[in-house]
């Protein structure tokens, strides 16, 4: 890696050039205190924790709840910059369909040699019981959080398309709420799009694939692990802004070939189950047998129209991150056009030049575990001591088509608020796109995740990352 | 409504009034300790059997030491019984039901829980210790006041109400069990200064002295006392008011749903009690007796209400 690496700054670009979305931002920021707007940065602290916006980290040692830190300074994107993603996040939600659709069919893409076999038969996201099960309208993700990175004036890279069971979704709506509180006058300023019909355009969408034993109003309700899951704040808030139920497994039963609900008056149906419960979990009796969080049978019940699971179970294979490097070809064969969102080159160490590849120069890329997420158990090897690459490398060697590896993105920074004023950090970006049969309904805004830490490359929340209001102006 | 809305509603309000009871017991031992030094250590222990938490204590200390207890019902996360624990509980509660509060009974929930949890993170030293209980009462009025002003009235009200009025009558009851001797009307006891101060920590405790005064015109008596307690409609805390209310609430879901639950006939049995028995009748049979009933028939209630309305599978 060389000494210094310019990184592209989205406010001040390369120098110290203001960037033409900024402009309106920074007229009303140089006439602002910054001691003044520290301390409203602490009065967000305190609406976040009031309102009960917290997330359970893993393994910590006391179960103790933590705000994920909020800096003021928002992320903004060009009306033409966002048309380009736009486009790029449609196709690419298109393709994934098909391709799962497929993967479940008749595997056309195997056929025809783009995809490897193996890829799909090794594969711990491919479900078998999925085999030639058709969801209502052939959707099988519904709700879509492509991750994206920047890193420069047009260079946008995909890098994961959590196809699963994005989250994050909360922190768009609630950063942007917290915004208007503080900063009415902003908004009056500039124009920016509005991303609080998130919760209806979600309600609408899960509607719209409603299974074939619905009739009337489809039933819509979400499934949570419970109080204790990191994200169990988003599932009672998209539950409660959608106006419906939030359910656990043991709320269901079975009942009539239908999943039921226990009401206060009997048991009642429900025609789309928006779960926020694993694959794995789902079904005792179809997975794993000692799930406590799911509800016996109800696989049987969805492959017999009872029911509409969103997103489909075995959508993971998907999102994995070896399937990922195959996803410029992917959305070829299905869409028949060029990918318009890059994807970052990536290396597959079971393959064995590939290995020998990432082998010899560990200490200048970023490893993940293939089945991985939340930043657990990857190497950022620019950032990493010797020892740690040494220990990753015996990982590696282990196991290696367990990992993929990736050159480390010089990826853009935005500034945040510090007591010194502004100064970068670096950001990703994940905007949510919903799918029905009417088509691909994205968000004009999304999750900015920030590493706070200066020069860090790690934005999980999980990891200390922070968030930001991501803006989308108005043409 | 999912049944376990339902019951998580009920255990919220249940625990929010538990909170501020014990709260007020505390006030009441306080009060008693520092006006009679000599009875402190029965008046304590007396509190501990009203919180059915004696047992617990005793199983951790040998000795019944007014700061022990104290720290003990205040701050003890061991102890399930505690104002710590419970805002804890009626918090994850809160959690549970998100979906079916207000953003104003949520944020009042959960503040009470950060306040407490704040106030409560050291041991309380004695001079705080007034403020400290002021600010428990205060946060849970905060949490009613919210429900009251935000809530729409449908059976998410009523069973967060009946929750509240099935805690506050059971927590009555019990109080007045564990005094009822100093409650019967012996003619040995009436009249002694002894007796004054413990009928005042009785009042003390069910936050009514002023109410007792206002209606009772001053003088403490131990028959009014126990027609205030029990009998008087006009009292937020009386038996006869909690039950009416919880009549009145699962009244309305009767109606709401158009379906009658045995629930539903053993409340209006219970409510009826206060109405039809009198003061006379009650000495007759017994303080003791008449509580003992009227805490088991209440359990009893409770139970039916979570099966008619599926709280659980």
């Amino acid at each position: 890696m060389p000494d210094k690496i310019e990184f592209f700054d989205e406010m001040f670009g390369y120098g110290a050039d203001l960037r033409t979305p900024y402009v309106d931002y920074n007229d009303w920021f140089s006439s602002e205190d910054v001691a003044n707007l520290k301390s409203k940065s602490k009065q967000a602290e305190t609406l976040f924790r009031l309102t009960g916006i917290t997330f359970n980290v893993y393994g910590a040692e006391e179960a103790a709840e933590r705000l994920i830190p909020f800096d003021l300074v928002p992320r903004i994107i060009t009306a033409k910059e966002w048309g380009k993603l736009a486009r790029g996040i449609d196709q690419r939600v298109r393709a994934i369909n098909a391709f799962l659709h497929d993967i479940y069919h008749r595997q056309e893409i195997v056929k025809a040699g783009r995809l490897p076999a193996e890829m799909i038969a090794n594969n711990e996201a491919f479900l078998p019981q999925m085999i030639g099960v058709s969801p209502p309208g052939n959707i099988y993700t519904h709700i879509v959080g492509t991750d994206l990175v920047r890193a420069g004036p047009d260079e946008f890279y995909v890098l994961e398309d959590n196809a699963r069971t994005p989250s994050g979704v909360s922190y768009m709506l609630e950063n942007r709420e917290t915004m208007l509180h503080m900063f009415p006058e902003l908004f009056s300023k500039i124009n920016v799009r509005g991303v609080g019909h998130y919760p209806r355009a979600l309600r609408r969408s899960l509607s719209a694939c409603a299974p074939p034993a619905c009739n009337g109003k489809p039933c819509v309700a979400v499934l949570t692990p419970g109080i204790h899951n990191s994200a169990y704040y988003e599932h009672s808030f998209l539950a409660d802004q959608m106006g419906v139920e939030l359910v656990e497994g043991h709320d269901l039963r079975i009942i009539d070939g239908r999943v039921a609900m226990r009401t206060t008056e009997g048991y009642k149906p429900i025609d789309v189950l928006y779960r926020r419960v694993d694959d794995d979990f789902l079904d005792p009796l179809n997975f794993n047998p000692d799930s406590m969080l799911g509800v016996p049978g109800i696989m049987d019940v969805y492959r017999a129209g009872g029911i509409t699971i969103a997103n489909a179970p075995g959508t993971g294979i998907s999102d994995d991150k070896a399937i990922y490097s195959y996803m410029p070809d992917i959305v070829e064969f299905y869409t028949g056009e060029k990918a318009i969102l890059k994807n970052v080159p990536t290396w597959r160490c079971s393959e064995k030049d590939a290995l020998g590849h990432v082998c010899d120069n560990l200490e200048e890329l970023v490893v993940k575990e293939v089945h991985g997420s939340g930043g657990y158990g990857m190497l950022v090897g620019p950032a990493a001591s010797k020892k740690e690459v040494e220990e990753f490398r015996a990982k590696l060697l282990a196991r290696p088509d367990n990992y993929i590896a990736q050159p480390t993105l010089a990826l853009s920074t935005v500034p945040i608020l510090t007591e010194a004023g502004l100064a970068p950090r670096h950001v990703d970006l994940r905007p949510f796109a919903l799918a029905s049969p009417k088509g691909v309904d994205l968000i004009p805004g999304g999750l900015t995740r920030v590493a706070l830490t200066e020069g860090s490359l790690v934005v999980n929340s999980s990891q200390g990352g922070g968030t930001k209001d991501t803006w989308v102006l108005e043409d | 409504m999912l049944g376990k809305t339902a019951g998580g509603l009920f255990w919220m309000l249940r625990y929010m009034e538990r909170t501020e009871n014990t709260a007020r017991m505390i006030d009441a031992g306080l009060r008693i300790s520092l006006t009679r030094s000599s009875a402190a250590e029965s008046e304590w222990k007396s509190i501990l059997t009203a919180t059915g938490l004696l047992a617990d204590y005793s199983a951790r200390y040998d000795e019944v030491i007014g700061a022990q207890v104290i720290d003990f019902l205040l701050r003890d996360k061991s102890n399930g019984g505690s104002v710590i624990s419970a805002v804890e509980t009626a918090r994850m509660n809160a959690k549970l039901v998100r979906t079916a509060l207000t953003r104003e009974v949520f944020e009042a929930v959960n503040e009470c829980w950060i306040t407490l949890n704040e106030l409560l993170a050291n041991p309380v030293r004695e001079q705080a210790l007034p403020e400290v209980l002021q600010t428990i009462r205060q946060r849970a009025a905060f949490v009613r006041g919210a429900l009251q002003g935000s809530m729409i009235r449908n059976d998410i009200y009523d069973f967060a109400r009946i929750g509240t009025f099935f805690e506050r009558a059971d927590n009555v009851a019990r109080i007045m069990d564990v005094k009822y001797y100093i409650l019967l009307p012996t003619i040995m006891h009436v009249g002694s200064a002894q007796d004054n101060v413990q009928w005042e920590a009785i009042l003390r405790a069910t936050s009514s002295v002023r109410a007792y005064q206002t209606l009772n015109e001053g003088e403490y008596n131990p028959r009014q006392i126990v027609e205030h307690l029990v009998l008087d409609k006009r009292l937020p805390r009386s038996l006869a008011f909690c039950y009416k209310k919880i009549a009145d609430n699962l009244a309305y879901l009767e109606s709401d749903y158009g379906v009658r639950h045995p629930c539903h006939d053993m409340v209006e049995e219970i409510n009826n009690r206060f109405a039809t028995t009198s003061l006379d009748e009650i000495f007759d049979t017994g303080l003791h007796e008449f509580l003992t009933a009227f805490v088991n028939d209440s359990q009893a209630l409770g139970a039916q209400i979570e099966r008619d309305y599926r709280f659980t599978e």
